[in-house]
């Protein structure tokens, strides 16, 4: 949820919003879509809905998982564990989704790499049946924590308690759900004029999609206990 | 007043048991009612067991019925439940009549209570004929299959098919197993109970009587697998690896346990088969438990210095995860759910043969603080992923989704 109006306010300079902490969980849903080939990947990413790879890119931060994963989306993954094939597999694990302005551009980019790679195989290899790629796609269900945050400084204590599922909220379905693509924390920042451009700054250097939801807590977490109110 | 589900916020935290009030409390008022075939035995009256009260005890209106048959109709869903699992099962067409009459006469017998209810969870395909025989039903009706679907036979699949894909949703453990169906096919993994019999933490005395009972050496690595004698649980192919291993580590011992063969002809077969590849080796333990012995298999759980699951096929593998739960490394066969639960060099390792086995059983005695940290690690995942709380919660969001039609978002206050 966006940042709410709290009716406390003392100065529309200083915290003009209370930030409302929530939490969330994703739930599987399968897509009855599956792919063996190559060219059925292809195929299916051209008409996918965009939840599905929303899931396949973001979802597996809140998956059953462990950190360090050797490739970062599920398409790389299943390339390399189910065809075998290494070249496609390190070419999709370098996709960035953030580098894209939306999900179609990065739908495009990753129908472009399978098909040089297509084009460059003389024989598609084949996943065996139960090792298809299974297009999943996911409905996310958001709580309440009851906590807010009035004062920006408090992050720096706050962050470091927050569950995955409420990093997994704010920081990257807050992407998808603002119009700026940033993250519910830098937009709350962004109210204090311009008080933390260097933290919001900081913050969007910090790559979520490389990391795991625990390291990037970390992360956040350095930069709140670094943060000063820009002098401007 | 002390709630049921609050005694889980010792194992889960606080915030998942304050999440599921979040998710029951929009949904008070709403009458909900289970259909299987069965309160006694097998996984899914197992969790149907805890669930329904933890439901209640959520404020949400939940009961529990169970569909009546003659033993053809159970001859029926057995062969069924086969076909679904892949075999070529051709089922005579006097047993299909049976069935689909059976299924009309428990229609009859539950029309009000099915009639009245908001959400209706079929379990399996035993009660899926019944949707078509409540015409004027209010509520949603979801058709929950807990068996491995991904290659099913396909007049049994189609037969079926025509009464699941009526209604409102589905629910498959894994997506692999999962068909494809007109209607939303959610994707919800069982769980265990951490507060049962079979995953309590059994009192110290409890746990040391099973050396005793079954002589075992409590000062040697022993490795266990608790599995129905079935040629899918591949129980030979264990006692080869743990030949295999015993070669390098003398003292090493085994445990097969397995339920008494009810009315599987071929559980006779597999467990002689069983009992004669360990006839010359006093360390192999094949033990035929009763099926209420849920404090003898956690025990026996508990003991274990490793888990072995070495199935060829599995459904999920609630074995597996009961098996972390007791803070074990899992060394398990490369199928089914145990992939989403043995995840290599953190939870255990998965096999393909029972050359590796044997290799991971090694490598994981020899390696003793690497076994201890994977032990800690599986423990931790079972209570992030496996446990009936996140059932629960699954549960509840996908009753929210279709009572509140809600699209891919659902708010909660």
């Amino acid at each position: 949820m966006k940042p709410t109006q709290n009716l406390n306010t003392k100065s529309p300079e200083e915290a003009s919003v209370t930030f409302q902490v929530k939490d969330c969980a994703l739930i599987a849903k399968a897509t009855g879509k599956r792919a063996r080939t190559l060219k059925d990947l292809r195929d299916i990413l051209e008409t996918i809905g965009p939840e599905s790879l929303f899931y396949h890119f973001w979802g597996s931060l809140l998956r059953p998982r462990f950190e360090d994963q050797e490739y970062h989306n599920d398409f790389a993954s299943w390339s390399a564990h189910s065809l075998n094939d290494k070249p496609v597999a390190e070419r999709l694990g370098i996709v960035d989704p953030l580098e894209f302005d939306n999900l179609d551009e990065l739908r495009v980019e990753l129908m472009d790499i399978i098909d040089e790679r297509i084009d460059e195989l003389e024989m598609l290899p084949t996943a065996s049946r139960d090792r298809q790629f299974e297009f999943i796609s996911s409905d996310i269900v958001v709580f309440a924590t009851h906590r807010t945050i009035k004062d920006p400084h408090d992050l720096k204590t706050v962050i470091p308690e927050l569950s995955l599922g409420s990093i997994f909220y704010h920081f990257i379905d807050g992407r998808r759900r603002s119009d700026a693509c940033i993250d519910d924390f830098s937009a709350w920042l962004a109210t204090f004029k311009n008080k933390y451009q260097d933290v919001i700054k900081s913050i969007a250097e910090i790559d979520p999609y490389f990391s795991s939801l625990t390291n990037f807590r970390e992360a956040l977490t350095e930069e709140f206990v670094k943060m000063r109110p820009s002098t401007v | 007043m002390s709630h049921l589900i609050d005694s889980y916020a010792s194992i889960t935290g606080p915030d998942v048991i304050e999440q599921l009030r979040q998710l029951a409390k929009p949904l008070q008022g709403l009458k909900v009612v289970h259909v299987n075939s069965t309160k006694l035995g097998g996984g899914v009256a197992e969790i149907l067991n805890k669930m329904i009260p933890l439901m209640n005890d959520l404020g949400i209106e939940t009961s529990w019925e169970v569909v009546q048959g003659n033993p053809e109709f159970y001859a029926c869903t057995k062969m069924m439940h086969n076909a679904i699992q892949g075999n070529q099962v051709q089922i005579p067409e006097k047993l299909l009549k049976v069935y689909e009459k059976t299924n009309a006469e428990n229609a009859e017998q539950l029309r009000d209570t099915l009639t009245a209810a908001d959400i209706v969870f079929i379990h399996d395909p035993q009660p899926a004929a019944l949707l078509k025989h409540i015409d004027d039903r209010q509520g949603k009706w979801i058709w929950r299959c807990h068996i491995d679907a991904s290659k099913p036979y396909g007049p049994v699949w189609k037969y079926l098919r025509k009464d699941v894909q009526h209604y409102d949703a589905s629910i498959f453990s894994l997506a692999g197993f999962a068909q494809a169906l007109p209607n939303p096919i959610y994707l919800i993994p069982p769980s265990i109970d951490p507060l049962n019999d079979k995953n309590i933490e059994l009192p110290e005395d409890e746990r040391r009587a099973v050396y005793e009972a079954f002589n075992l050496d409590p000062d040697r690595p022993l490795v266990v697998q608790v599995s129905r004698f079935d040629r899918f649980k591949d129980p030979v192919g264990v006692i080869q690896s743990f030949k295999s291993a015993k070669r390098f580590i003398p003292g090493l011992q085994l445990v097969l346990a397995g339920g008494e063969a009810s009315d599987d002809p071929e559980g006779d077969i597999v467990l002689e088969e069983v009992r004669t590849a360990a006839a010359d080796e006093p360390d192999i333990h094949v033990l035929l438990l009763p099926g209420d012995a849920h404090r003898t298999i956690n025990a026996l759980q508990s003991a274990a210095t490793i888990i072995i699951q070495k199935s060829l096929r599995e459904g999920f593998g609630l074995t597996v995860t009961e098996g972390m739960w007791k803070q074990k490394p899992v060394i398990g066969g490369d199928t089914g759910g145990i992939r989403l639960q043995v995840i290599n060099h953190h939870t255990g390792f998965l096999v393909n043969s029972p050359a590796g086995a044997a290799l991971r059983i090694r490598y994981l005695l020899k390696n003793q603080d690497k076994m201890f940290e994977m032990g800690i690690k599986a423990k931790e995942f079972v209570r992030e992923n496996f446990l009936i709380t996140r059932h629960i919660r699954e549960y509840l969001t996908l009753m929210h989704a279709l009572v509140f039609d809600s699209k891919h978002r659902i708010e909660l206050k």
